[in-house]
């Protein structure tokens, strides 16, 4: 049911297909709300191709949509857009698939500070060249996107991360990520490849993930590292993908909605106090949905299975 | 004829603790080969050796003529050992049916997913656990979790599977029915490395006996040799003046 089912793929277009059309309707407001749920939308889930199933919780999201971002404002005005896409993916493969095989080795929170001091050494490594190289830290970003042309965007990246997504689930790769994240050292003895694996998926997770970040950069104009690498954005990835629950493709969806809403209130009405709240809204959902929504449905789907079998209806 | 396993001047040792020392062996094609000792003898660290969870310090393991000292676990279970663990390692969120099917799809055989799950079925029916396929294996019973670890090993094809007390704690029916299980495998071609402390069915099984000491091969023999040779008494029994 949950990775066999080749309804997905048509779901996942059908929906697309609903979506596209509503930059056309609907007003400024209500266009960049819909910009922010789809932008969360495809790094949650990205992230959680990974870290999903693995249970390495990765923290380098900043990292690699700020390398996404940063090749934009780079590249833009040298590259014609359609290359400018593709050129960003690939340097977050290269980048992914280094850090991969140097740090993936590491286990539990060894891997979630060292994804966390990637992206900050990442952001430095850029103030640092920009101040040296260029005399400025930060950049415009020249090209040339409506943001319409960025809601399109984003949503094919959406419509490319559930169907990656619901690729690995089917292929040998996801069978090997859940045997991972189970027991790594059982599948490492039933001739699963970790390391292999681990990094294959890291990078493909990391591609999307940059990706996203090239498409947002035109919407700021001027981007600096603390934009485009802020560490902020690791964390709301996360509790998203831990909200609705990292372990099924359409999990983290179901804690995107309600929390990119959220952060766009909490971040206009109490600019200042916004990470306290940010971490307030963390301990909630980890307190209190540790399984996330996606947990909860499939409990209360248990239960109710037992309360029937339990109680069995009478025969008529 | 060549053997199928030969481990050479094989030195392992855990800081100051020698683990194994100039431990020399060789199984055949075809051989139940059982490795007897005291608790902490390091029988359980040779397994480790051979399938690549640790690696040596000093000396040689081969599989036919392949080394396998260097190569990391998957290799070798993709060479044809496949193992179960004393203290048992199944995937918990999986089916039973999906366990087994993650043995099959990475083994010395691979293939897809599709036809892992169809190969697990008859492994399932082998170790006494048809028609359970689609349960959750984080809630079987500590003896149905070995015999998912036991089915995982088989659907990877091994030629040489290695057996880590996979006997122990079983009640007399059902360690009639594993006795009856190993000799099946072993007639079915499979060479078999047990560590075992279940005399009775060493008796039963094994063609050959190498009794651990201490991290030393101090016996080896038939069953009734080994077992009954003076070093080993005194390595289970103490020797004399030693209390």
């Amino acid at each position: 049911m949950r990775r066999r089912d080749p309804a997905v793929p048509i779901a996942v277009l059908v929906a697309a297909l609903a979506l596209a059309p509503l930059p056309l309707l609907l007003g400024p407001f209500w266009q960049s709300l819909l910009v922010n749920v789809l932008m969360y939308a495809a790094l949650a889930t990205a992230w959680a191709l990974f870290s999903g199933p693995t249970r390495y919780v990765s923290l380098a999201t900043a990292a690699f949509f700020g390398i996404g971002a940063y090749t934009t404002a780079f590249l833009g005005e040298a590259l014609p857009l359609p290359l400018v896409y593709p050129a960003a993916a690939l340097a977050g493969a290269v980048v992914a698939a280094v850090v991969g095989l140097s740090t993936l080795r590491l286990s539990g929170v060894y891997f979630v500070i060292f994804t966390f001091g990637l992206a900050e050494l990442i952001r430095q490594l850029v103030t640092y060249a920009e101040a040296r190289l260029g005399g400025t830290v930060g950049r415009f970003v020249f090209v040339d996107v409506t943001p319409r042309g960025i809601y399109w965007l984003l949503l094919a990246v959406c419509v490319l991360v559930f169907l990656v997504g619901w690729w690995i689930g089917r292929s040998r790769l996801g069978w090997a990520l859940r045997a991972i994240g189970d027991d790594e050292i059982a599948a490492r003895h039933c001739g699963v490849d970790t390391t292999r694996t681990k990094v294959a998926v890291f990078a493909i997770s990391a591609t999307l993930i940059s990706l996203v970040g090239a498409i947002m950069a035109p919407r700021w104009t001027y981007i600096d590292p603390a934009i485009a690498f802020n560490p902020i954005l690791s964390f709301q990835v996360l509790i998203m993908a831990l909200l609705g629950g990292a372990g099924r493709l359409f999990g983290p969806l179901l804690g995107v909605v309600p929390l990119a809403v959220l952060f766009e209130l909490l971040q206009a009405n109490f600019p200042n106090a916004f990470s306290v709240l940010l971490g307030l809204v963390f301990l909630g959902v980890v307190y209190l949905l540790p399984r996330g929504v996606v947990g909860l449905i499939e409990q209360g789907r248990g239960a109710l299975r037992l309360a029937r079998r339990t109680h069995p209806r009478p025969a008529a | 004829m060549q053997p199928l396993l030969r481990i050479v001047g094989l030195h392992k040792s855990f800081g100051g603790l020698r683990a194994v020392e100039a431990m020399a062996a060789s199984v055949r094609q075809g051989d139940v080969l059982g490795l007897v000792g005291p608790n902490g003898s390091g029988k359980t660290t040779v397994l480790d050796l051979i399938t690549g969870a640790l690696k040596p310090d000093q000396g040689m393991i081969l599989f036919g003529d392949r080394r396998l000292d260097r190569l990391p676990p998957h290799a070798i279970t993709r060479l044809g050992i496949a193992r179960t663990f004393q203290l048992v390692r199944i995937m918990p969120s999986l089916t039973i049916a999906e366990n087994v099917a993650i043995g099959a799809m990475f083994g010395a055989d691979p293939c897809s997913p599709a036809e892992a799950l169809a190969r697990a079925l008859p492994l399932l029916s082998r170790v006494g656990l048809a028609g359970r396929a689609d349960h959750p294996a984080a809630r079987l019973t500590y003896i149905d979790q070995k015999r998912v670890e036991l089915a995982r090993a088989l659907a990877a094809r091994p030629r040489l599977l290695l057996l880590d007390e996979w006997l122990a704690g079983l009640n007399p029916s059902e360690l009639v029915q594993g006795i009856a299980l190993v000799r099946a495998l072993a007639e079915d071609g499979i060479t078999i490395v047990m560590v075992e402390h279940v005399m009775d069915a060493i008796r039963a099984l094994c063609t050959r006996v190498l009794v651990m000491n201490a991290g030393r091969a101090v016996a080896e023999g038939t069953p009734e040799q080994a077992l009954s040779d003076p070093a080993v008494i005194a390595a289970y029994l103490g020797e004399d003046g030693d209390a």
